[in-house]
């Protein structure tokens, strides 16, 4: 079969370029990336969006030539680089040009005079030969890129990808750094600006990780080696001290980054919570549930009607009190719904459990139950824990002494008033649950979860009961999430039945997914993964669900197995068939 | 009084009536199989004894115990053990694990190691690959495992359906002999087979199957001597 040519293949990469620049446009991303710099006055993030997909057709552009040619040949694959540089940009311009004979904003919201003004540097039509020239240097830049070699690559794209994280995160850095006083905030102002890096926090990033990355490749095996060298003493102490400084971070980091950050990271540990009690019916069992914010929203509930001072309170006892009650619940409505759905199998499980997970929700929210749950005004006034005293199981009244303080005076001025106080409290049931799924996991119940997963027939010919088994994955999953619920309730202060979407426990399923189905590291990975990042990123939120499904589809085809999966699922994956063993 | 009586057996799937008023015995230390074509009912029926299954009629009596009162996964308390269709093996859990499964039933450690030693000597090849997922193992492999984790449990009865499956005749050979160890060294076996001529050449007595009744029984030598049996089953005219 004769090979296509190149310059043909070249134009077909460019037009697909183009296309996605296109669809990058009109869904409105380049227009509100452009609001953020990636290093000020230099690029902005929107430009960089449209200018790396100009790049990346002039790369893909150039990779195929390489293979179509059977080799690099310099003028070929810069040629080809610049070609599809070129239509990329020209479908762009050809956008332009559309949008200033037709309105076509009737259709494409996005359409906007200001995407033009940004897509034509403010020139009308007349930059358009500007915007292509552009495209054609970014694709050559793209091809030449293919052309370097390996050495070179590497250190290149780290200080890429350093580049766009540390732009991305660059307010997040910065309001951090400005906290902590008058040094750091002179340095912060250096290094980053309200939107993006300044030009030196951009060069000192880029350089910092080129020498970090040409430092690491040529000492990296030499100082693996060492450490792999050190004797088994060492290596422990080193791993407590690694240790030590993951703990310490974490203990100070509520005070040095601020109750955003602090909240932020409660709500992964709430997630984490929720993917462990998952990671139990699903990953262990095998017992797909759909409806997992059910028990979420219960335990929150709990906790709730326990101890709120607004009108839907029944008591006013104390959150620790509480919480064991709301993970009872939890555990109870675990059975509830288990029992019906325990000979359901399969695809018919997930819809069974679907239903469960509305039907609460759409209760808690409902007229009928207003009376007793808030409905959509929801339950207010949850009272935040105190530390110092474990209150009495009464009815406290006010004014209610808090830690030394009265609550309601300076209500956010006891210890677990404020995110950065439920914090630990989030962080330390994550650790604890963490732990329990692990030892789970390791015993007898645990196996006969596995069991089931891998054969409920031959499992219950072993010796398994199945009611009970997996009526306990239902009730240990519930008690799991019902503590972040619970948590979650005096993190708010008030609970809605509107934040008991469907999505949450969509949400759950797809970190477990992306984490690693059955592994408790996973769940941790795959919650700071997906969860963490786009609360860290709101600027870009609304695009996070294109970016999480396109992240999703990424991860299906290069990494079905998760990011850390349990060490079955990776063996499995990956075919090894290999005897070992045998010591 | 024999270890294992099934009587007067009906067993459906939904309005399916598959066991037609099956009866067999099963004498203690004897190898007793099971013969018969597809959908015959030779699987409904270990399923039925194994409790999976529960017949709309009859008894199924055990060492002088009404067997049918116990759920499914008490009978293996019992001592019956069964080496499922297909082998369903944990594909998932490595073989040691598969293993420790089989012995779910079983509290006394010292006992578990024995049965995993025993399991250990019977097929040496499971010791080379016991870190190894049984999924990725060969099919004979994996009826090792499945061979080894029904043994696990110290059982007095082995139900062993269809061993031979997929397999090539060298490890068919390998099974059968193993088999056959299993049964000197005490435990008694109900032995379902499509391959009737390797099943009749170790057991002591047969039955033969059809659409869900038993329509001949004997001696297994003699029976593989019966002309209608030659001809329906051993391929011989």
């Amino acid at each position: 079969m004769k090979k296509e040519n190149f310059l043909l293949s070249a134009t077909k990469t460019g037009l697909v370029g183009g296309a996605i620049a296109i669809f990058l446009c009109l869904i409105g991303m380049v227009e509100i990336f452009n609001k953020r710099d990636v290093i000020q006055g230099i690029v902005t993030l929107g430009q960089f969006v449209w200018l790396a997909t100009a790049v990346g057709a002039g790369y893909t552009a150039s990779q195929q030539t390489s293979h179509l040619l059977n080799g690099k040949k310099p003028a070929q694959n810069l040629t080809a680089g610049a070609l599809a540089g070129f239509f990329s940009a020209a479908l762009t311009a050809f956008l332009v040009w559309l949008g200033s004979q037709t309105d076509l904003r009737a259709i494409f919201i996005n359409a906007s005079p200001a995407l033009y003004e940004l897509l034509t540097f403010g020139k009308g039509l007349a930059g358009l030969p500007q915007l292509l020239i552009i495209g054609i240097i970014s694709g050559i830049v793209g091809a030449t890129f293919t052309l370097l070699p390996k050495a070179v690559q590497r250190p290149l794209l780290h200080a890429l990808m350093m580049l766009i994280f540390m732009a991305l995160f660059s307010g997040i850095f910065r309001v951090v750094m400005i906290n902590q006083g008058n040094k750091w905030e002179t340095l912060a102002k250096s290094i980053f600006s309200q939107t993006g890096l300044t030009q030196l926090g951009g060069w000192i990033f880029i350089l910092g990780t080129i020498a970090i990355s040409v430092f690491w490749s040529n000492r990296g095996e030499a100082v693996k080696a060492s450490m792999a060298r050190m004797p088994s003493k060492g290596k422990l102490s080193l791993r407590i001290l690694v240790f030590l400084i993951i703990a310490v971070i974490a203990l100070g980091l509520p005070q040095v980054s601020g109750p955003f950050i602090a909240q932020v990271i409660v709500i992964i540990s709430l997630y984490i919570l929720m993917g462990l009690g998952l990671n139990i019916t699903l990953g262990f069992a095998g017992l797909l549930d759909l409806g997992f914010v059910a028990f979420f929203a219960v335990g929150a509930y709990t906790v709730g009607l326990l101890t709120s001072y607004g009108p839907f309170g029944l008591q006013h006892i104390s959150f620790w009190v509480a919480v064991p009650i709301a993970v009872l619940v939890s555990m109870a409505f675990g059975a509830f719904l288990g029992l019906p759905v325990l000979g359901v199998r399969g695809d018919y499980l997930a819809i069974a459990t679907l239903g469960f997970g509305e039907i609460i929700r759409l209760l808690a929210g409902s007229d009928f139950l207003a009376g007793y749950f808030g409905g959509p005004q929801g339950v207010i006034g949850i009272q935040k824990p105190c530390l110092g005293v474990l209150e009495p199981f009464i009815k406290l009244d006010t004014p209610r002494i808090c830690d030394g303080i009265e609550i309601g005076q300076g209500a956010a001025d006891h210890f677990l008033a404020g995110p950065g106080g439920i914090y630990y409290l989030a962080i330390i049931s994550a650790l604890l649950i963490a732990f329990v799924a692990w030892r789970l996991r390791e015993s007898r119940l645990g196996r006969a979860w596995m069991a089931i997963r891998e054969d409920e027939d031959v499992a219950e010919a072993l010796g398994v009961n199945l009611i009970q088994t997996k009526l306990l994955a239902y009730i240990l999953g519930a008690a799991f999430a019902g503590l972040g619920g619970a948590i979650f309730s005096v993190l708010i202060g008030s609970i809605f039945a509107s934040s008991m979407q469907l999505l949450v426990s969509i949400n759950v399923v797809a970190l477990l997914v992306v984490g690693g189905m059955g592994s408790i590291p996973g769940v941790i990975v795959g919650a700071i993964a997906l969860i963490g990042l786009p609360e860290l990123l709101r600027e870009v939120s609304e695009f996070r669900y294109l970016i999480y499904g396109t992240v999703l589809i990424v991860m299906m085809l290069a990494k079905p197995e998760g990011l850390w999966p349990s060490q079955a699922t990776k063996r499995e994956l990956h075919h090894e068939t290999s005897a070992q063993g045998g010591d | 009084m024999p270890l294992l009586q099934v009587e007067n057996i009906h067993t459906y799937y939904g309005n399916i009536h598959a066991l037609k008023g099956l009866s067999l015995h099963i004498e203690q230390g004897e190898i007793v199989t099971l013969i018969g074509g597809n959908g015959a009912g030779k699987t409904t029926t270990l399923r039925t004894i194994s409790g999976l299954l529960k017949p709309r009629e009859g008894s199924i009596t055990y060492d002088g115990k009404d067997l049918l009162k116990y759920p499914a996964h008490e009978v293996v308390y019992k001592g019956i053990s069964m080496v499922p269709e297909g082998r369903g093996i944990f594909a998932r859990l490595t073989v040691t694990e598969n293993l420790e499964m089989g012995s779910y039933s079983r509290n006394d450690k010292n006992e578990i190691q024995r049965n995993m030693d025993r399991a250990f000597t019977l097929f040496p090849r499971l010791k080379e690959r016991r870190t190894q997922l049984a999924g990725t193992l060969s099919g004979g492999e994996q009826q090792m495992v499945a061979m080894g984790r029904a043994l696990m449990a110290s059982p007095r009865v082995l139900l062993l359906d269809e061993p031979s499956m997929g397999l090539a005749p060298v490890l068919v050979e390998l099974i059968f002999d193993t088999i056959q160890q299993i049964n000197k060294e005490g435990v008694t076996i109900l032995l379902v087979e499509q391959n009737a001529l390797m099943a009749l050449s170790i057991a002591n007595r047969g039955y033969v199957l059809q659409t869900g009744e038993i329509v001949l029984t004997d001696k297994a030598e003699k029976l593989k001597n019966d002309p209608t049996v030659q001809k329906a089953y051993l391929g011989i005219e």
